[in-house]
């Protein structure tokens, strides 16, 4: 079994979609000929043409505008946005058609699209670059998000998201596109949107993390077990919306104890949400209140300051610390 | 390097003026019937008697059917409402241009034009009743759905071609908007995708002189709306929008030019609107009486065609009498259907939210049922 990075699990992605299913086209700036900033389309124009790899004017709107009117004429458009920090001149046409356009026309239109886009901060980028983004999306009816941690999920997911009936946004975790390789099957398979993955089991308390934060909490899990025992359940939640309740709570209820961890500005982000969410559901499971460990509620900073901006694994393990002796 | 820079900015501050020169594209409004109602036989497009007549018997129930609208809404049997009146020509011409297969990317003032194409109007004014179940057209019918924010659907019919062609098929796709659109990012970045994609679609912007209150003057610096295709690298043209003949003439080459793969065309219609942007905007605050009376006495598409029908011998007050019984009878049959069309589930809201319903909102809809039982209002 080939062991590939998560970005060459997205190109590996692509290509078996486009290769089973001709209503799949790539789309998006400098995604063809040069195979995207990243290579996440590398390889791909070769194989496919530039009829189904398309490299388009610069301009993010009419990218997803015109992905939304290939998807409503029965193509399944995946349109890159090359940084989620240009995700904005779409939002118009993410929220104003491409997540209605199903309950608009009564089930006459669909969009089954995805929007890739690399997100979240850890690349020394310039500004703009380095946001995350994904509460805002989540807070869309009638769009999916979608965020993998791993190559084999990475590739699982983004072959369900192509053949989802309605749009996904698939944001990737950039700072972790080639921090480690692990074994990906060859051809199709997939991963269920809607369902977290169990990273590891535990029995004190919850770590509940996505996308890049994800190795970040099974580091704070390892120091948190040698130095004082204590058994960390990791939850990594592979979809933001629509949530996997029945993970989060089960676990919640199981440990009594829950460290959320995000990138994101902690005001209104993800973490909010499913404190509700563990409130109405496991309130009187609880041993102590439930812990955020997020971004600042600051703009985010530029490379320099980057890393003190980003939580870290010693900002999680203290977050354990309070979790666990409150 | 620093050397040769230094010397080019002395040859050019030489020659202070003269580098810059203004360019001003002409693009004349193309017209076939006079605002007398006079023409050029030479001039008149390729169409039937009964084509013409055809013409004229929908820009007639247009009007009818928004004068019928407008006094729903005042009567508070429909909700805000936006009128068509004045720009008839204009919709009627460009959409009749159609064949069934090509498709239409309405605006939300785009009712005839929509109707033209196979719209049912009992849909519409369902729509404008507030009923989702009015917004998409039936199968077969290549209307897409109206789009309110503006401009926002021109990248759509450029996405959609784009997908056409894959298909292998040969069909246009004309797209609406107004004179403030044109102002939009999505015009722009849409026109800029049709010219650089070649993409079979006609961008037709019904030029009616008021972005609700603010005048063309204030929306661009540039003379024409046609001129705009320039820069995008495709034709452009100039129509009396009030010329139904010259508004079919001009938009049918400009179909037939995208079904030949011969790419894009921006239209500009200018026209006239006499009502208000919507029910709720009051345009004495911002335009004349006078100026209205202008358009509609002297301009008005369906007099102006009117009097052309009849100076050929196809038209007469017999008729027009026979026309004006015959399609209010229709008209009082659309509002009767759109009225008595059976009422919306509250569940409604949920169902099409996804293919398949997410826990939360299946938890939601559930609620929402268990409350109308409790107010015994349970279907």
């Amino acid at each position: 079994m080939p062991r590939l990075t998560l970005v060459q699990a997205i190109t590996d992605a692509l290509r078996v979609e486009m290769r089973r299913d001709d209503r799949v086209v790539v789309l998006g700036e400098d995604v063809g000929v040069n195979g995207g900033v990243f290579r996440a389309t590398e390889g791909l124009i070769e194989e496919f043409g530039p009829d189904r790899v398309i490299d388009t004017p610069l301009a993010e709107s009419a990218i997803i505008g015109t992905a939304f009117g290939m998807a409503v004429y029965g193509l399944r458009p995946v349109p890159e946005i090359q940084f989620c920090g240009f995700l904005p001149p779409a939002y118009d046409q993410i929220i104003s058609h491409v997540a209605r356009i199903r309950n608009r026309s009564r089930g006459r239109f669909t969009a089954p699209m995805v929007i890739r886009a690399p997100y979240a901060g850890g690349i020394h980028a310039p500004e703009h670059h380095s946001e995350s983004p994904e509460a805002f999306y989540a807070h869309i009816p009638g769009l999916k998000v979608v965020i993998p941690s791993t190559p084999y999920d990475a590739k699982g997911l983004l072959i369900s998201a192509i053949r989802d009936p309605d749009p996904v946004l698939f944001l990737e975790p950039k700072s972790i596109y080639r921090a480690f390789r692990e074994e990906v099957p060859e051809g199709e398979y997939t991963v269920p949107i809607g369902k977290a993955r169990l990273v590891r089991e535990g029995t004190d308390v919850t770590l509940i993390a996505w996308g890049a934060m994800v190795p970040v909490a099974e580091q704070a899990a390892r120091q948190v077990e040698q130095e004082h025992g204590w058994s960390c359940e990791i939850i990594d939640l592979r979809t933001i919306s629509p949530l996997d309740r029945d993970a989060v709570v089960g676990s919640v209820q199981k440990t009594g104890r829950c460290v959320i961890v995000h990138e994101a500005p902690r005001q209104c982000g993800l973490a909010a949400e499913l404190v509700a969410l563990i409130n109405e559901h496991a309130l009187l499971y609880l041993e102590a209140p439930v812990v955020r460990v997020t971004g600042f509620d600051t703009v985010m900073p530029l490379l320099a300051l980057e890393q003190e901006y980003l939580p870290n694994p010693q900002r999680v393990v203290r977050g354990i610390v309070k979790a666990m002796t409150f | 390097m620093a050397q040769t820079r230094g010397k080019r900015t002395r040859t050019a501050s030489r020659r202070v003026e003269g580098w810059i020169k203004p360019v001003e594209p002409e693009f004349e409004t193309i017209q076939i019937l006079r605002d007398d109602g006079s023409y050029d036989e030479a001039s008149l497009p390729d169409l039937t008697d009964d084509q013409m007549k055809e013409l004229y018997e929908w820009m007639v129930f247009a009007r009818i059917l928004d004068q019928r609208a407008l006094n729903m809404q005042r009567q508070g049997r429909m909700g805000t409402y936006p009128p068509v009146g004045g720009q008839e020509a204009a919709q009627v011409g460009s959409a009749y241009a159609l064949e069934k297969e090509d498709w239409l990317f309405p605006s939300y003032r785009e009712s005839a034009a929509m109707m033209v194409h196979g719209m049912p109007p009992e849909l519409t004014f369902l729509y404008w009743m507030g009923r989702e179940e009015g917004a998409a057209a039936p199968e077969g019918v290549n209307v897409f759905t109206i789009s309110i924010p503006i401009a926002t659907q021109v990248p759509h019919a450029v996405g959609a071609a784009w997908a056409a062609r894959l298909r292998g098929e040969k069909k246009a796709f004309l797209v609406y908007f107004g004179d403030g659109g044109t102002s939009e990012g999505d015009f722009h970045e849409g026109a800029n995708f049709a010219g650089v994609f070649k993409a079979p679609v006609v961008l037709f912007c019904q030029n009616n002189h008021y972005a609700i209150s603010v005048p063309l003057e204030r929306q661009t610096a540039s003379r024409t709306i046609a001129q705009k295709a320039v820069a995008y690298g495709f034709p452009g043209v100039r129509v009396d929008g009030n010329d139904v003949l010259a508004v079919y003439a001009v938009t049918r080459e400009a179909v037939e030019r995208a079904r030949r793969g011969e790419g894009p065309t921006l239209i500009e219609a200018v026209t006239y609107r006499y009502g208000p942007h919507t029910t709720a905007d009051d345009p004495t605050r911002y335009r004349t009486a006078d100026e209205v009376k202008e358009w509609q006495e002297r301009r008005d598409p369906i007099m102006r065609f009117r009097r052309f029908l009849e100076s050929r011998g196809l038209w007469s007050e017999a008729q027009e009498e026979e026309l004006q019984e015959r399609l209010r009878e229709r008209a009082a049959e659309v509002v009767r259907k759109a009225e008595n069309y059976p009422k919306p589930e509250p569940t409604n809201m949920f169902d099409y939210m996804y293919a398949e319903l997410p826990w939360n909102l299946k938890e939601q809809r559930e609620a929402l049922l268990q409350e109308l039982a409790e107010r015994g209002e349970a279907r």
